[in-house]
């Protein structure tokens, strides 16, 4: 029986957090995150949780003392946003290289400058290579299931790598919704008892973890993370199937909606998925054979299942949050048509920027795109390869 | 004499978005009208601040001014002054931000004597994110992730400031508003690194917390509870736990960074001269 409640997103993703009960979390502050430490620090203060909790003096320490607690053996957890994600990139891609299975919460904000504290995904997608599975969230709901999976996959002996779990800040982050949550005992039965490889507290067993690696086995311990993140996409679907379960509620590598009979699809990410649904319900009801495809696994990047689920689409626009500033398109866009190229008659692919620094994106922006793809089928014809929508240019 | 300071804000930009009763403005009256008093030429002031509540004051400023990322304005600052050492650089930065995340940037920026004059606004919290506890919170002392008090104890970061090689080192509250601008002109007229700290109150953060009441009761506080430098020199730790020491702690004179540099290069382009 799961409970239902009204939490924003950050209080779910907390509670998330009260009931996977790590062994340490250390964090510092940032919007639109702090509310996930705070309410996680009152959980620590009134003993509903057993977490050695460390207030650091930054995000670079927060991530340094996560990597040291997970090194040590411990269920280690951070939480962030933005710039603080950014200050901690050093440490970002150590946690990944050292294999350390960290789960953090990232609530997506603009990365500075110029300064911003609203939604875009520019934060992850810098992170997008630096060896951090990524799950990203439509609602409140998605942002607590993600995070209870989380550390499943995350342990996995298969994949032991680090796990971002995303949702939009403020949009999600601050939005109250009625969601279910889980009673503590399941998840604590689903998470199971973490058992620490080569821990640096297994005093027996003496380890050193992080020395220098040059020329002579570098390359094949980045080859073995390339290997572990292929190693992710099964395990994340095994633990998917597993929570289905357990919650009624499906997961895979990405959802489709409405896509089997599309002929023009979008690809989204984060809460405008759901802003996508209601777009794409208003034009099916016009007999428009609308999809959309929304990413919940960003990285692995699941190439040849989105081929798979695209390759009848006639036009498909891909949706990115933020921008690349590579003169070719957003980091989804890039990925998701390289994942098409060996279609063979697959679909025109265009890409659209959109949402840059909280700029709010409606059912009727989406409308818009839906309305420029069907000319891109009609006609074969792509006129505008990259448009940034909702924009005053 | 009253300075007036309208000149220095940038109206447009207001109403600001601090807190009714935020201690804030006042420091930064209290540094406009040392500008004031010494009559700066807009042009020539940069003021540079980090992210945090005290560090949206330069938004509101018609100087020359760098809104940073949290923690990074004294390095920033620092890249100001060796490329501009005629301007007067001014750092606006918070508790937060001075002690915790750019903790370092402060140390040696002290320790290298950079010719900049440095306001960190006090309020015992970290405002902007909702009153985390700080580097500067007193033990005790309640906050947002300290709902049982805070176990840790705080810096005092005049000593601090002074240990690692600052030349001007002062301390004053919201409730000393004149003095604290006094403090700031010295520092301003310092050659090489200067440091007033000024406590302020966040009624909204630390106030609520901590039961202090209402902002002009904070303002109160401070002013019953500080000690003059010279005052606090006779009394023990005992008597001193809890009380604000206020007043100029120190003065040196070391080489101010851009002027040691300036010789360096002179020297430079004599040996290569000859
Ligand atoms: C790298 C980074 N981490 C965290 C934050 C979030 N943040 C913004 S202001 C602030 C604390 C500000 O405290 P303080 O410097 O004392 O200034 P106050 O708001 O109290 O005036 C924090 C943690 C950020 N902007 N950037
Ligand atoms: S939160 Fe505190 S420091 Fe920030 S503006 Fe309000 S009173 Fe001032
Ligand atoms: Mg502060």
């Amino acid at each position: 029986m799961s409970i239902r409640v009204g939490k924003t997103g950050n209080e779910a993703v907390a509670e998330a957090m009260r009931q996977i009960n790590p062994d340490v979390v250390a964090a510092y502050p940032i919007t639109p995150q702090t509310e996930i430490v705070q309410i996680f620090s009152s959980f620590v203060a009134n003993g509903k949780v057993d977490t050695e909790f460390v207030t650091v003096e930054s995000e670079h320490s927060a991530m340094s003392a996560t990597v040291g607690a997970a090194s040590a053996g411990a269920r280690s957890m951070t939480a962030t946003s933005a710039n603080g994600l950014a200050f901690m990139w050093e440490i970002v891609y150590i946690a990944a290289g050292m294999r350390l299975p960290i789960v953090m919460p990232v609530v997506n904000r603009a990365l500075s400058g110029p300064l911003n504290i609203h939604c875009d995904h520019s934060d992850t997608m810098g992170a997008r290579d630096s060896g951090w599975i990524q799950l990203f969230s439509e609602n409140a709901q998605e942002a607590y299931d993600n995070a209870v999976q989380a550390p499943r996959i995350a342990e996995n002996p298969d994949v032991k790598l680090p796990v971002m779990v995303t949702m939009d800040g403020f949009i999600i982050s601050h939005a109250m919704e009625v969601m279910e949550i889980l009673e503590d005992e399941k998840v604590r039965e689903f998470i199971g008892k973490y058992v620490p490889e080569n821990p640096l507290l297994d005093v027996d067993n003496p380890v050193t973890l992080g020395p220098v690696d040059l020329q002579d086995w570098n390359f094949e311990h980045k080859r073995q993370q390339a290997e572990a993140m292929r190693n992710a996409k099964p395990v994340i679907l095994d633990v998917a199937s597993e929570y289905a379960k357990l919650t009624g509620r499906k997961y895979g590598l990405f959802e489709e909606y409405k896509l089997d009979d599309a002929d023009i699809a979008i690809v989204v990410l984060g809460s405008t998925a759901g802003t996508a649904k209601v777009a794409v319900n208003a034009l099916r009801a016009k007999g428009v054979r609308a999809g959309m495809l929304k990413m919940r696994v960003f990285r692995p990047f699941p190439a040849e299942e989105i081929a798979d689920a695209l390759k009848h689409v006639k036009a498909v626009a891909v949706m990115d949050r933020s921008d690349s500033f590579n003169a070719v398109g957003g980091p989804v866009f890039v990925d998701v048509r390289s994942a098409l190229y060996d279609v063979d008659n697959g679909p025109k692919i265009v890409n659209y920027i959109y949402g840059i620094g909280g700029r709010d994106v409606t059912p009727d922006h989406v409308k818009t795109v839906y309305a420029d793809l069907a000319k891109i089928a009609e006609t074969g014809q792509v006129e505008n390869p990259l448009t940034y929508l909702g924009i005053r240019e | 004499m009253a300075v007036p300071v309208d000149n220095y804000l940038r109206n447009q930009f207001m109403p600001h978005m601090w807190c009714p009763g935020c201690g804030h403005g006042i420091v930064l009256g209290a540094v406009l009208r040392a500008i004031g008093r010494l009559d700066l030429p807009k042009d020539e002031v940069c003021i540079v601040s980090g992210i945090g509540c005290a560090s949206r004051a330069p938004g509101y400023l018609d100087f020359n001014t760098v809104h940073t990322t949290h923690g990074r304005a004294l390095a920033f600052a620092t890249g100001i002054k060796l490329a501009r050492p005629d301007l007067h650089v001014i750092v606006l930065t918070g508790d937060g931000d001075a002690s915790a995340i750019g903790g370092n940037h402060l140390i040696h920026a002290a320790r290298r004597n950079m010719g900049i004059t440095t306001v960190m606004f006090n309020n015992s919290i970290y405002g902007m994110t909702n009153g985390q506890y700080s580097p500067m919170t007193p033990k005790g002392r309640y906050a947002s992730t300290a709902p049982y008090g805070n176990v840790e104890r705080n810096f005092d970061m005049c000593e601090l400031v002074k240990a690692a090689g600052g030349n001007y080192v002062a301390r004053a509250t919201t409730a000393h508003a004149r003095q604290l601008s006094n403090y700031v002109e010295h520092a301003i007229q310092t050659q090489g690194f200067a440091f007033v700290e000024a406590v302020t109150q966040c009624p909204t953060y630390f106030g609520r917390r901590n039961k202090m009441g209402t902002p002009v009761d904070m303002i109160e506080w401070f002013r019953k509870n500080s000690v003059n430098a010279a005052a606090a020199a006779k009394l023990g730790p005992e008597e001193l736990d809890g009380k604000i020491v206020v007043g100029e702690f120190y003065r040196g004179d070391a080489p101010e960074y851009t002027q040691v540099y300036e010789e360096v290069i002179k020297r430079a382009k004599e040996a290569a001269a000859r």
